[in-house]
Protein backbone atom coordinates (compact mmCIF):
# COMPACT_ATOMS: atom_id res chain seq x y z
CA UNK A 1 0.00 0.00 0.00
CA UNK A 2 1.42 3.30 -0.64
CA UNK A 3 1.70 5.99 2.06
CA UNK A 4 0.60 9.55 1.13
CA UNK A 5 1.11 11.24 4.57
CA UNK A 6 1.78 14.42 2.90
CA UNK A 7 -0.91 16.48 5.01
CA UNK A 8 2.05 16.01 8.36
CA UNK A 9 0.50 15.32 11.67
CA UNK A 10 0.47 18.43 12.81
CA UNK A 11 -1.23 20.09 9.99
CA UNK A 12 -3.91 17.36 10.36
CA UNK A 13 -7.14 17.90 11.99
CA UNK A 14 -6.38 15.48 14.03
CA UNK A 15 -2.69 16.30 15.17
CA UNK A 16 -4.21 19.78 15.45
CA UNK A 17 -7.00 18.51 18.03
CA UNK A 18 -4.13 16.33 19.65
CA UNK A 19 -2.38 19.41 20.32
CA UNK A 20 -5.65 21.05 21.90
CA UNK A 21 -6.46 17.97 23.93
CA UNK A 22 -3.16 18.51 25.90
CA UNK A 23 -2.77 22.28 26.05
CA UNK A 24 -6.45 21.65 27.25
CA UNK A 25 -5.11 18.96 29.96
CA UNK A 26 -2.37 21.09 31.20
CA UNK A 27 -4.42 23.78 31.41
CA UNK A 28 -7.24 21.50 33.98
CA UNK A 29 -3.77 21.00 35.77
CA UNK A 30 -2.94 24.42 36.23
CA UNK A 31 -6.59 25.37 37.46
CA UNK A 32 -5.93 22.77 40.30
CA UNK A 33 -2.62 24.46 40.84
CA UNK A 34 -4.32 27.69 40.84
CA UNK A 35 -7.34 26.96 43.07
CA UNK A 36 -4.81 24.81 45.76
CA UNK A 37 -2.76 28.66 45.77
CA UNK A 38 -5.73 30.88 46.22
CA UNK A 39 -6.96 29.27 49.41
CA UNK A 40 -4.63 31.02 50.94
CA UNK A 41 -7.08 34.02 50.57
CA UNK A 42 -9.26 32.18 53.04
CA UNK A 43 -6.70 32.48 55.84
CA UNK A 44 -7.65 34.94 58.85
CA UNK A 45 -4.20 36.09 58.68
CA UNK A 46 -4.63 39.90 57.35
CA UNK A 47 -3.53 38.10 53.92
CA UNK A 48 0.08 36.99 55.15
CA UNK A 49 -0.26 33.48 53.60
CA UNK A 50 -1.42 34.62 50.57
CA UNK A 51 1.29 37.32 49.81
CA UNK A 52 3.86 34.92 50.75
CA UNK A 53 2.51 32.52 47.98
CA UNK A 54 2.38 35.53 45.45
CA UNK A 55 6.51 36.12 46.14
CA UNK A 56 7.11 32.53 45.44
CA UNK A 57 4.88 31.61 42.41
CA UNK A 58 6.48 34.91 40.67
CA UNK A 59 10.17 34.81 42.07
CA UNK A 60 10.95 31.18 42.41
CA UNK A 61 12.91 30.46 38.78
CA UNK A 62 11.38 26.58 37.73
CA UNK A 63 7.80 28.04 38.46
CA UNK A 64 8.16 31.66 36.56
CA UNK A 65 9.53 29.27 33.96
CA UNK A 66 6.38 26.98 33.81
CA UNK A 67 4.14 30.20 34.06
CA UNK A 68 5.61 31.26 31.08
CA UNK A 69 5.09 28.33 29.16
CA UNK A 70 1.57 28.25 30.87
CA UNK A 71 0.64 32.12 29.16
CA UNK A 72 1.63 30.61 25.72
CA UNK A 73 -0.06 27.73 25.87
CA UNK A 74 -3.57 29.65 26.66
CA UNK A 75 -2.58 31.65 24.19
CA UNK A 76 -2.17 28.76 21.42
CA UNK A 77 -5.21 26.22 22.89
CA UNK A 78 -7.36 30.18 22.45
CA UNK A 79 -6.35 30.74 18.87
CA UNK A 80 -6.00 27.53 18.08
CA UNK A 81 -9.49 26.19 19.16
CA UNK A 82 -11.27 29.35 17.44
CA UNK A 83 -9.23 28.86 14.51
CA UNK A 84 -10.63 24.92 14.13
CA UNK A 85 -14.02 26.38 14.73
CA UNK A 86 -13.49 28.85 12.02
CA UNK A 87 -12.11 25.70 9.82
CA UNK A 88 -14.84 23.72 10.80
CA UNK A 89 -17.64 26.25 9.44
CA UNK A 90 -16.40 26.10 6.07
CA UNK A 91 -16.85 22.67 6.23
CA UNK A 92 -20.48 23.23 5.63
CA UNK A 93 -20.97 26.52 2.69
CA UNK A 94 -24.78 25.64 2.88
CA UNK A 95 -26.00 25.40 5.83
CA UNK A 96 -29.46 23.55 6.55
CA UNK A 97 -32.94 25.38 6.64
CA UNK A 98 -33.71 23.51 9.90
CA UNK A 99 -31.30 22.08 12.01
CA UNK A 100 -31.88 19.93 15.09
CA UNK A 101 -28.64 19.68 17.14
CA UNK A 102 -30.08 19.63 20.28
CA UNK A 103 -31.64 16.11 19.22
CA UNK A 104 -27.79 14.43 18.68
CA UNK A 105 -25.84 16.23 21.03
CA UNK A 106 -25.42 18.12 24.25
CA UNK A 107 -24.98 22.30 23.55
CA UNK A 108 -21.87 22.18 25.41
CA UNK A 109 -19.88 20.09 22.93
CA UNK A 110 -21.35 22.94 20.11
CA UNK A 111 -20.71 26.05 21.74
CA UNK A 112 -16.78 25.32 22.75
CA UNK A 113 -15.67 28.35 20.59
CA UNK A 114 -18.38 30.55 22.49
CA UNK A 115 -17.76 29.55 26.09
CA UNK A 116 -13.55 29.69 24.89
CA UNK A 117 -13.92 33.39 24.26
CA UNK A 118 -15.86 34.12 26.82
CA UNK A 119 -13.18 32.43 29.38
CA UNK A 120 -10.59 34.54 27.22
CA UNK A 121 -12.10 37.77 27.59
CA UNK A 122 -12.25 36.58 31.53
CA UNK A 123 -8.01 35.63 31.24
CA UNK A 124 -7.92 39.42 30.43
CA UNK A 125 -9.61 41.23 32.47
CA UNK A 126 -8.21 39.19 35.72
CA UNK A 127 -4.87 39.78 34.18
CA UNK A 128 -4.80 43.09 34.25
CA UNK A 129 -6.74 42.89 37.24
CA UNK A 130 -4.15 41.21 39.25
CA UNK A 131 -1.21 40.06 37.82
CA UNK A 132 -0.13 43.51 35.42
CA UNK A 133 -1.15 45.08 38.84
CA UNK A 134 1.62 42.81 40.87
CA UNK A 135 3.88 43.12 38.65
CA UNK A 136 3.46 47.00 37.52
CA UNK A 137 1.21 48.70 39.64
CA UNK A 138 1.41 50.66 42.67
CA UNK A 139 0.86 47.75 45.41
CA UNK A 140 0.44 49.10 49.25
CA UNK A 141 2.87 47.64 51.33
CA UNK A 142 1.66 45.68 54.92
CA UNK A 143 4.20 44.77 57.47
CA UNK A 144 3.32 42.07 59.60
CA UNK A 145 4.70 41.51 62.78
CA UNK A 146 4.88 38.52 64.84
CA UNK A 147 5.65 37.66 68.03
CA UNK A 148 7.80 34.65 68.66
CA UNK A 149 6.98 34.47 71.94
CA UNK A 150 3.34 33.96 71.73
CA UNK A 151 2.61 34.08 68.34
CA UNK A 152 0.53 36.78 68.41
CA UNK A 153 0.46 38.76 64.78
CA UNK A 154 -0.22 42.43 63.61
CA UNK A 155 -0.42 44.21 60.74
CA UNK A 156 -0.08 47.23 59.55
CA UNK A 157 0.22 49.66 56.56
CA UNK A 158 4.18 50.14 55.87
CA UNK A 159 5.03 53.64 54.03
CA UNK A 160 8.31 53.46 52.71
CA UNK A 161 10.12 51.28 50.25
CA UNK A 162 11.81 47.94 49.81
CA UNK A 163 13.72 46.16 47.45
CA UNK A 164 12.11 43.70 46.04
CA UNK A 165 8.75 42.05 47.11
CA UNK A 166 9.51 40.97 50.55
CA UNK A 167 11.71 42.18 53.32
CA UNK A 168 12.19 39.55 56.17
CA UNK A 169 13.88 40.06 59.46
CA UNK A 170 14.25 39.14 62.95
CA UNK A 171 14.66 41.44 65.59
CA UNK A 172 18.24 41.80 68.00
CA UNK A 173 17.18 39.48 70.63
CA UNK A 174 14.62 37.01 68.37
CA UNK A 175 11.52 38.00 70.00
CA UNK A 176 9.97 39.38 66.83
CA UNK A 177 9.72 38.21 63.48
CA UNK A 178 8.71 41.40 60.76
CA UNK A 179 7.56 40.50 56.85
CA UNK A 180 7.01 43.77 55.07
CA UNK A 181 5.99 42.46 51.28
CA UNK A 182 3.82 43.71 48.59
CA UNK A 183 -0.03 43.13 49.44
CA UNK A 184 -1.66 41.62 46.58
CA UNK A 185 -4.13 40.38 48.75
CA UNK A 186 -5.57 43.72 49.98
CA UNK A 187 -6.20 44.61 46.19
CA UNK A 188 -8.05 41.41 45.51
CA UNK A 189 -10.62 42.06 48.53
CA UNK A 190 -10.63 45.75 47.14
CA UNK A 191 -11.22 44.79 43.76
CA UNK A 192 -14.14 42.60 44.79
CA UNK A 193 -16.11 45.56 46.72
CA UNK A 194 -17.15 45.72 42.86
CA UNK A 195 -20.19 43.94 42.18
CA UNK A 196 -19.79 44.45 38.18
CA UNK A 197 -16.78 42.25 38.79
CA UNK A 198 -17.90 39.92 41.01
CA UNK A 199 -20.90 38.63 38.16
CA UNK A 200 -18.41 39.05 35.57
CA UNK A 201 -16.07 36.49 37.66
CA UNK A 202 -19.05 34.01 38.29
CA UNK A 203 -20.40 34.28 34.70
CA UNK A 204 -16.69 33.08 33.34
CA UNK A 205 -16.43 30.58 36.08
CA UNK A 206 -20.03 29.36 34.70
CA UNK A 207 -18.56 29.73 31.28
CA UNK A 208 -15.48 27.27 32.71
CA UNK A 209 -17.62 24.67 33.67
CA UNK A 210 -19.26 24.25 30.75
CA UNK A 211 -15.78 24.13 28.84
CA UNK A 212 -14.86 21.51 31.09
CA UNK A 213 -18.01 19.94 31.07
CA UNK A 214 -17.31 18.96 27.68
CA UNK A 215 -13.72 19.87 26.97
CA UNK A 216 -12.21 17.29 30.00
CA UNK A 217 -13.49 14.05 28.62
CA UNK A 218 -13.22 15.19 25.29
CA UNK A 219 -9.58 15.55 24.77
CA UNK A 220 -9.54 11.97 26.58
CA UNK A 221 -11.27 10.93 23.46
CA UNK A 222 -8.98 13.03 21.66
CA UNK A 223 -5.77 11.52 22.07
CA UNK A 224 -7.44 8.04 21.84
CA UNK A 225 -8.14 6.91 25.45
CA UNK A 226 -12.07 5.18 25.33
CA UNK A 227 -12.72 2.24 27.30
CA UNK A 228 -15.74 0.59 28.21
CA UNK A 229 -15.23 1.33 32.28
CA UNK A 230 -13.43 3.84 32.68
CA UNK A 231 -14.85 6.52 29.91
CA UNK A 232 -17.11 6.84 32.42
CA UNK A 233 -15.05 7.91 35.15
CA UNK A 234 -13.44 10.25 33.25
CA UNK A 235 -16.70 11.49 31.65
CA UNK A 236 -18.31 12.07 35.88
CA UNK A 237 -14.41 13.55 37.04
CA UNK A 238 -14.79 16.23 33.71
CA UNK A 239 -18.66 16.76 35.26
CA UNK A 240 -18.25 17.13 38.93
CA UNK A 241 -14.77 17.69 39.50
CA UNK A 242 -14.09 20.14 36.63
CA UNK A 243 -17.09 21.27 35.90
CA UNK A 244 -18.87 21.79 38.87
CA UNK A 245 -16.36 21.60 42.03
CA UNK A 246 -13.58 23.89 40.79
CA UNK A 247 -15.73 26.33 39.25
CA UNK A 248 -17.93 26.51 42.37
CA UNK A 249 -14.26 26.70 44.32
CA UNK A 250 -12.94 30.06 42.36
CA UNK A 251 -16.22 31.49 42.10
CA UNK A 252 -16.48 31.36 46.00
CA UNK A 253 -13.38 34.10 46.16
CA UNK A 254 -15.50 37.15 44.69
CA UNK A 255 -18.18 36.36 46.56
CA UNK A 256 -16.68 36.19 49.57
CA UNK A 257 -14.76 39.28 49.15
CA UNK A 258 -17.96 41.35 48.09
CA UNK A 259 -20.12 40.00 51.00
CA UNK A 260 -17.34 40.93 53.54
CA UNK A 261 -17.70 44.67 52.01
CA UNK A 262 -21.02 44.56 52.67
CA UNK A 263 -20.69 42.96 56.56
CA UNK A 264 -22.75 39.91 55.45
CA UNK A 265 -19.74 37.59 56.84
CA UNK B 1 -52.28 11.35 6.65
CA UNK B 2 -51.76 14.66 4.97
CA UNK B 3 -48.62 16.79 4.76
CA UNK B 4 -47.18 19.66 3.88
CA UNK B 5 -43.53 19.03 2.42
CA UNK B 6 -40.56 21.60 2.01
CA UNK B 7 -38.21 20.45 -0.36
CA UNK B 8 -34.83 21.46 -1.28
CA UNK B 9 -35.08 22.21 -5.71
CA UNK B 10 -31.78 22.62 -7.42
CA UNK B 11 -31.78 21.69 -11.30
CA UNK B 12 -28.18 20.70 -10.89
CA UNK B 13 -24.59 21.03 -9.28
CA UNK B 14 -24.23 24.96 -10.69
CA UNK B 15 -27.77 26.09 -9.95
CA UNK B 16 -29.02 28.04 -7.26
CA UNK B 17 -31.43 26.19 -5.29
CA UNK B 18 -34.25 26.75 -2.70
CA UNK B 19 -37.25 25.49 -0.46
CA UNK B 20 -40.41 24.36 -2.37
CA UNK B 21 -43.33 23.75 -0.60
CA UNK B 22 -45.74 20.41 -1.76
CA UNK B 23 -48.98 19.23 -0.33
CA UNK B 24 -49.93 16.27 -0.29
CA UNK B 25 -52.93 14.35 1.31
CA UNK B 26 -54.34 10.62 1.23
CA UNK B 27 -50.69 9.32 3.09
CA UNK B 28 -51.02 5.83 4.17
CA UNK B 29 -49.60 5.80 8.23
CA UNK B 30 -47.56 2.65 7.05
CA UNK B 31 -45.97 3.55 3.60
CA UNK B 32 -42.53 4.50 4.19
CA UNK B 33 -40.82 8.01 3.47
CA UNK B 34 -39.54 7.24 0.02
CA UNK B 35 -42.97 5.67 -0.66
CA UNK B 36 -44.65 9.06 0.26
CA UNK B 37 -41.67 10.86 -1.95
CA UNK B 38 -42.62 7.90 -4.56
CA UNK B 39 -46.61 9.50 -4.36
CA UNK B 40 -44.74 12.96 -4.55
CA UNK B 41 -43.00 12.34 -7.84
CA UNK B 42 -46.24 10.98 -9.25
CA UNK B 43 -48.35 14.02 -8.58
CA UNK B 44 -45.99 16.21 -9.98
CA UNK B 45 -44.98 14.27 -12.97
CA UNK B 46 -48.88 14.30 -13.65
CA UNK B 47 -48.88 18.49 -13.40
CA UNK B 48 -45.80 17.95 -16.09
CA UNK B 49 -43.33 18.81 -13.52
CA UNK B 50 -39.82 18.22 -13.01
CA UNK B 51 -39.99 15.20 -10.41
CA UNK B 52 -38.09 15.72 -6.87
CA UNK B 53 -34.39 13.71 -7.25
CA UNK B 54 -33.81 11.55 -4.73
CA UNK B 55 -31.26 8.52 -3.95
CA UNK B 56 -32.38 5.57 -3.51
CA UNK B 57 -31.31 1.80 -4.01
CA UNK B 58 -32.49 -1.29 -1.45
CA UNK B 59 -34.83 0.29 0.44
CA UNK B 60 -34.54 -2.48 3.21
CA UNK B 61 -31.80 -0.31 5.07
CA UNK B 62 -28.38 -1.96 3.82
CA UNK B 63 -27.20 -0.03 1.01
CA UNK B 64 -26.67 4.18 2.09
CA UNK B 65 -28.21 6.15 -1.06
CA UNK B 66 -31.30 6.94 0.84
CA UNK B 67 -29.54 10.37 2.16
CA UNK B 68 -32.06 12.98 2.97
CA UNK B 69 -31.80 15.70 5.68
CA UNK B 70 -35.51 15.32 7.44
CA UNK B 71 -37.11 17.93 9.97
CA UNK B 72 -33.64 18.99 10.97
CA UNK B 73 -31.69 15.79 11.23
CA UNK B 74 -30.01 13.30 9.19
CA UNK B 75 -32.63 10.44 8.00
CA UNK B 76 -35.21 11.94 9.68
CA UNK B 77 -36.06 11.80 14.02
CA UNK B 78 -36.15 7.90 14.08
CA UNK B 79 -33.02 6.31 15.99
CA UNK B 80 -31.08 3.75 14.29
CA UNK B 81 -32.80 4.39 10.69
CA UNK B 82 -32.27 5.03 7.11
CA UNK B 83 -34.58 7.41 5.47
CA UNK B 84 -36.04 4.04 3.55
CA UNK B 85 -37.05 2.43 7.01
CA UNK B 86 -38.98 5.54 8.40
CA UNK B 87 -42.25 5.59 8.26
CA UNK B 88 -45.12 8.08 7.96
CA UNK B 89 -46.64 6.56 11.11
CA UNK B 90 -43.45 8.60 12.63
CA UNK B 91 -45.15 11.49 11.59
CA UNK B 92 -47.87 13.57 12.98
CA UNK B 93 -50.92 14.19 10.69
CA UNK B 94 -51.08 17.54 8.92
CA UNK B 95 -47.41 17.99 9.83
CA UNK B 96 -44.76 20.12 8.03
CA UNK B 97 -42.27 18.16 7.04
CA UNK B 98 -38.96 19.54 5.73
CA UNK B 99 -36.63 17.93 3.19
CA UNK B 100 -33.17 19.04 2.64
CA UNK B 101 -29.96 17.02 0.91
CA UNK B 102 -27.05 16.29 3.54
CA UNK B 103 -24.82 19.44 3.22
CA UNK B 104 -21.45 19.41 3.05
CA UNK B 105 -18.70 20.87 1.31
CA UNK B 106 -17.04 17.31 0.74
CA UNK B 107 -20.87 16.64 -0.45
CA UNK B 108 -21.51 18.70 -3.59
CA UNK B 109 -25.76 18.62 -4.31
CA UNK B 110 -25.62 16.88 -7.65
CA UNK B 111 -29.87 17.63 -7.96
CA UNK B 112 -32.37 18.30 -5.74
CA UNK B 113 -31.93 15.98 -2.82
CA UNK B 114 -28.89 13.85 -4.39
CA UNK B 115 -25.24 14.41 -3.17
CA UNK B 116 -21.84 13.18 -4.54
CA UNK B 117 -20.96 11.10 -2.38
CA UNK B 118 -17.31 9.99 -4.26
CA UNK B 119 -15.33 11.68 -1.25
CA UNK B 120 -15.87 8.47 0.87
CA UNK B 121 -15.28 6.53 -2.20
CA UNK B 122 -11.82 7.75 -2.82
CA UNK B 123 -10.96 7.77 0.99
CA UNK B 124 -11.71 3.59 0.88
CA UNK B 125 -9.45 4.03 -1.64
CA UNK B 126 -6.75 5.30 -0.53
CA UNK B 127 -6.85 2.49 2.18
CA UNK B 128 -9.49 0.90 3.04
CA UNK B 129 -8.71 -2.60 2.17
CA UNK B 130 -6.47 -5.67 2.68
CA UNK B 131 -3.66 -6.22 -0.11
CA UNK B 132 -3.82 -9.69 -0.63
CA UNK B 133 -2.46 -12.01 -3.52
CA UNK B 134 -4.78 -14.26 -4.60
CA UNK B 135 -4.42 -17.87 -4.59
CA UNK B 136 -5.86 -20.84 -3.29
CA UNK B 137 -8.98 -20.20 -1.11
CA UNK B 138 -7.40 -20.71 2.77
CA UNK B 139 -9.22 -22.64 5.53
CA UNK B 140 -11.09 -19.37 7.41
CA UNK B 141 -9.71 -21.32 10.94
CA UNK B 142 -6.35 -20.59 9.85
CA UNK B 143 -6.03 -17.44 11.17
CA UNK B 144 -7.48 -17.85 15.17
CA UNK B 145 -9.82 -14.73 15.94
CA UNK B 146 -10.91 -13.33 19.45
CA UNK B 147 -14.74 -13.50 19.58
CA UNK B 148 -14.79 -10.17 21.07
CA UNK B 149 -12.56 -9.15 18.41
CA UNK B 150 -14.60 -9.87 15.36
CA UNK B 151 -17.72 -8.66 17.09
CA UNK B 152 -15.97 -5.32 17.24
CA UNK B 153 -14.88 -5.36 13.58
CA UNK B 154 -18.07 -6.79 12.69
CA UNK B 155 -19.83 -3.69 14.36
CA UNK B 156 -17.43 -1.12 12.55
CA UNK B 157 -17.87 -2.99 9.58
CA UNK B 158 -21.76 -2.57 9.54
CA UNK B 159 -20.89 1.24 8.05
CA UNK B 160 -23.18 1.62 5.03
CA UNK B 161 -21.41 4.58 4.05
CA UNK B 162 -24.23 6.67 4.18
CA UNK B 163 -22.97 9.69 5.46
CA UNK B 164 -25.63 10.36 8.11
CA UNK B 165 -22.56 11.31 10.58
CA UNK B 166 -21.43 14.08 8.06
CA UNK B 167 -24.61 15.27 7.48
CA UNK B 168 -24.98 15.47 10.97
CA UNK B 169 -22.24 16.83 12.39
CA UNK B 170 -21.83 20.77 13.14
CA UNK B 171 -18.17 20.26 11.40
CA UNK B 172 -19.49 18.10 8.90
CA UNK B 173 -16.32 15.73 9.71
CA UNK B 174 -16.13 12.56 7.90
CA UNK B 175 -14.28 10.94 11.21
CA UNK B 176 -16.71 8.35 12.10
CA UNK B 177 -16.90 6.89 8.69
CA UNK B 178 -13.34 6.62 8.43
CA UNK B 179 -12.71 5.57 11.75
CA UNK B 180 -15.17 2.61 11.01
CA UNK B 181 -13.35 1.11 7.99
CA UNK B 182 -10.09 1.79 9.67
CA UNK B 183 -11.26 0.09 12.53
CA UNK B 184 -12.89 -3.03 10.90
CA UNK B 185 -9.16 -4.12 9.35
CA UNK B 186 -7.19 -2.76 12.84
CA UNK B 187 -9.30 -5.24 14.74
CA UNK B 188 -8.23 -8.04 12.81
CA UNK B 189 -5.25 -10.08 12.62
CA UNK B 190 -5.61 -9.58 8.37
CA UNK B 191 -5.57 -5.87 8.84
CA UNK B 192 -2.46 -5.34 10.70
CA UNK B 193 0.60 -5.85 8.38
CA UNK B 194 -1.04 -2.77 6.72
CA UNK B 195 -2.08 -0.85 10.01
CA UNK B 196 0.39 2.00 10.12
CA UNK B 197 0.10 2.75 6.50
CA UNK B 198 -3.76 2.24 6.63
CA UNK B 199 -4.24 4.77 9.15
CA UNK B 200 -2.25 7.42 7.38
CA UNK B 201 -3.62 6.98 3.83
CA UNK B 202 -6.89 7.62 4.76
CA UNK B 203 -6.74 10.29 6.86
CA UNK B 204 -4.87 11.96 4.52
CA UNK B 205 -7.40 11.54 2.29
CA UNK B 206 -10.06 12.61 4.41
CA UNK B 207 -7.96 15.90 5.24
CA UNK B 208 -7.73 16.43 1.35
CA UNK B 209 -11.92 16.05 0.32
CA UNK B 210 -12.68 19.26 2.51
CA UNK B 211 -14.54 17.55 6.05
CA UNK B 212 -14.16 19.31 8.96
CA UNK B 213 -12.55 18.14 11.86
CA UNK B 214 -13.89 16.32 14.91
CA UNK B 215 -14.93 18.13 17.73
CA UNK B 216 -16.17 14.84 19.97
CA UNK B 217 -19.94 16.05 19.76
CA UNK B 218 -20.83 12.85 19.17
CA UNK B 219 -23.65 13.94 16.96
CA UNK B 220 -22.77 11.09 14.42
CA UNK B 221 -23.23 8.09 16.96
CA UNK B 222 -26.50 9.58 18.12
CA UNK B 223 -27.86 9.72 13.69
CA UNK B 224 -25.70 7.00 12.31
CA UNK B 225 -28.11 4.21 11.56
CA UNK B 226 -25.94 1.43 12.12
CA UNK B 227 -25.06 2.58 15.40
CA UNK B 228 -21.61 2.72 15.24
CA UNK B 229 -19.41 3.85 18.16
CA UNK B 230 -17.74 6.43 18.42
CA UNK B 231 -15.30 4.54 20.14
CA UNK B 232 -13.91 3.72 16.99
CA UNK B 233 -12.71 7.63 16.23
CA UNK B 234 -10.79 7.14 19.27
CA UNK B 235 -9.13 4.05 17.72
CA UNK B 236 -8.39 5.52 14.70
CA UNK B 237 -7.10 8.62 16.58
CA UNK B 238 -5.04 6.33 18.48
CA UNK B 239 -3.53 4.86 14.96
CA UNK B 240 -3.13 7.50 13.43
CA UNK B 241 -0.65 9.02 16.24
CA UNK B 242 0.89 6.06 16.65
CA UNK B 243 1.74 5.52 12.87
CA UNK B 244 2.90 9.03 12.81
CA UNK B 245 5.16 9.23 15.17
CA UNK B 246 6.48 5.97 14.06
CA UNK B 247 6.20 6.68 10.39
CA UNK B 248 9.36 4.70 8.30
C1 LIG C 1 -8.44 27.58 31.81
C2 LIG C 1 -8.89 27.66 30.65
C3 LIG C 1 -9.20 26.52 29.69
C4 LIG C 1 -9.21 25.17 29.90
C5 LIG C 1 -8.87 24.42 31.18
C6 LIG C 1 -9.59 24.55 28.64
C7 LIG C 1 -9.70 23.20 28.44
C8 LIG C 1 -10.11 22.60 27.27
C9 LIG C 1 -10.17 21.21 27.01
C10 LIG C 1 -9.75 20.10 28.00
C11 LIG C 1 -10.64 21.03 25.74
C12 LIG C 1 -10.90 19.71 25.03
C13 LIG C 1 -9.92 19.43 23.94
C14 LIG C 1 -10.42 18.31 23.07
O1 LIG C 1 -11.60 18.26 22.76
O2 LIG C 1 -9.62 17.45 22.66
C15 LIG C 1 -10.89 22.31 25.20
C16 LIG C 1 -11.40 22.55 23.94
C17 LIG C 1 -11.60 23.80 23.40
N1 LIG C 1 -11.21 25.00 23.96
FE1 LIG C 1 -10.53 25.26 25.83
N2 LIG C 1 -9.82 25.52 27.72
C18 LIG C 1 -9.58 26.74 28.32
C19 LIG C 1 -9.64 27.99 27.73
C20 LIG C 1 -10.05 28.21 26.42
C21 LIG C 1 -10.04 29.49 25.79
C22 LIG C 1 -9.59 30.79 26.43
C23 LIG C 1 -10.54 29.29 24.52
C24 LIG C 1 -10.79 30.23 23.37
C25 LIG C 1 -10.91 31.46 23.32
C26 LIG C 1 -10.83 27.90 24.38
C27 LIG C 1 -11.36 27.34 23.25
C28 LIG C 1 -11.57 26.00 23.07
C29 LIG C 1 -12.21 25.43 21.92
C30 LIG C 1 -12.77 26.18 20.71
C31 LIG C 1 -12.23 24.04 22.13
C32 LIG C 1 -12.82 23.00 21.22
C33 LIG C 1 -11.76 22.53 20.30
C34 LIG C 1 -12.29 21.45 19.44
O3 LIG C 1 -13.15 20.69 19.90
O4 LIG C 1 -11.81 21.35 18.31
N3 LIG C 1 -10.50 27.26 25.55
N4 LIG C 1 -10.55 23.27 26.14
S1 LIG D 1 -32.31 2.78 0.15
FE1 LIG D 1 -30.74 1.43 0.76
S2 LIG D 1 -30.46 2.05 2.81
FE2 LIG D 1 -32.17 3.22 2.24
Amino acid sequence: MEVKNKIGFLNSGIGQKVTMALTGLFLCIFLIVHLTGNFQLFHHDSGLAFNEYAVFMTTFPPIKFVSYGLYAMILYHAFKGLHLAYKNTKARPVKYQVEKASANSPWTSRYMGVLGTIILVFICTHMSNFWWEYHNGPIPLTKYETSLVNGTMTASTYVGEIAGKKLEYNNADNTLHTVIIKDLYVVVAEAFHNIGLVILYVLAMAALGFHLVHGFQSSFQTVGFNHVRYTKVIQAIGIYVFGIAIPIAFAAMPIYFYLLSIHLI
Amino acid sequence: MKFTLQIWRQANNKAQGKMVDYQIDNINANMSFLEMMDVLNDQIIRKGEEPVAFDHDCREGICGMCSMHINGRAHGPLKLSTTCQLYMRNFTDGETITIEPFRAKAFPVLKDLIVNRGAFDNIQAAGGFISVSTGQVKDANNIPINKEDADMAFYAAACIGCGACVAACKNASASLFVSAKVSQYALLPQGQTERNERVLAMVNQMEVEGFGSCTNTGACEAECPKGISISNIARMNRDYISAAISAK
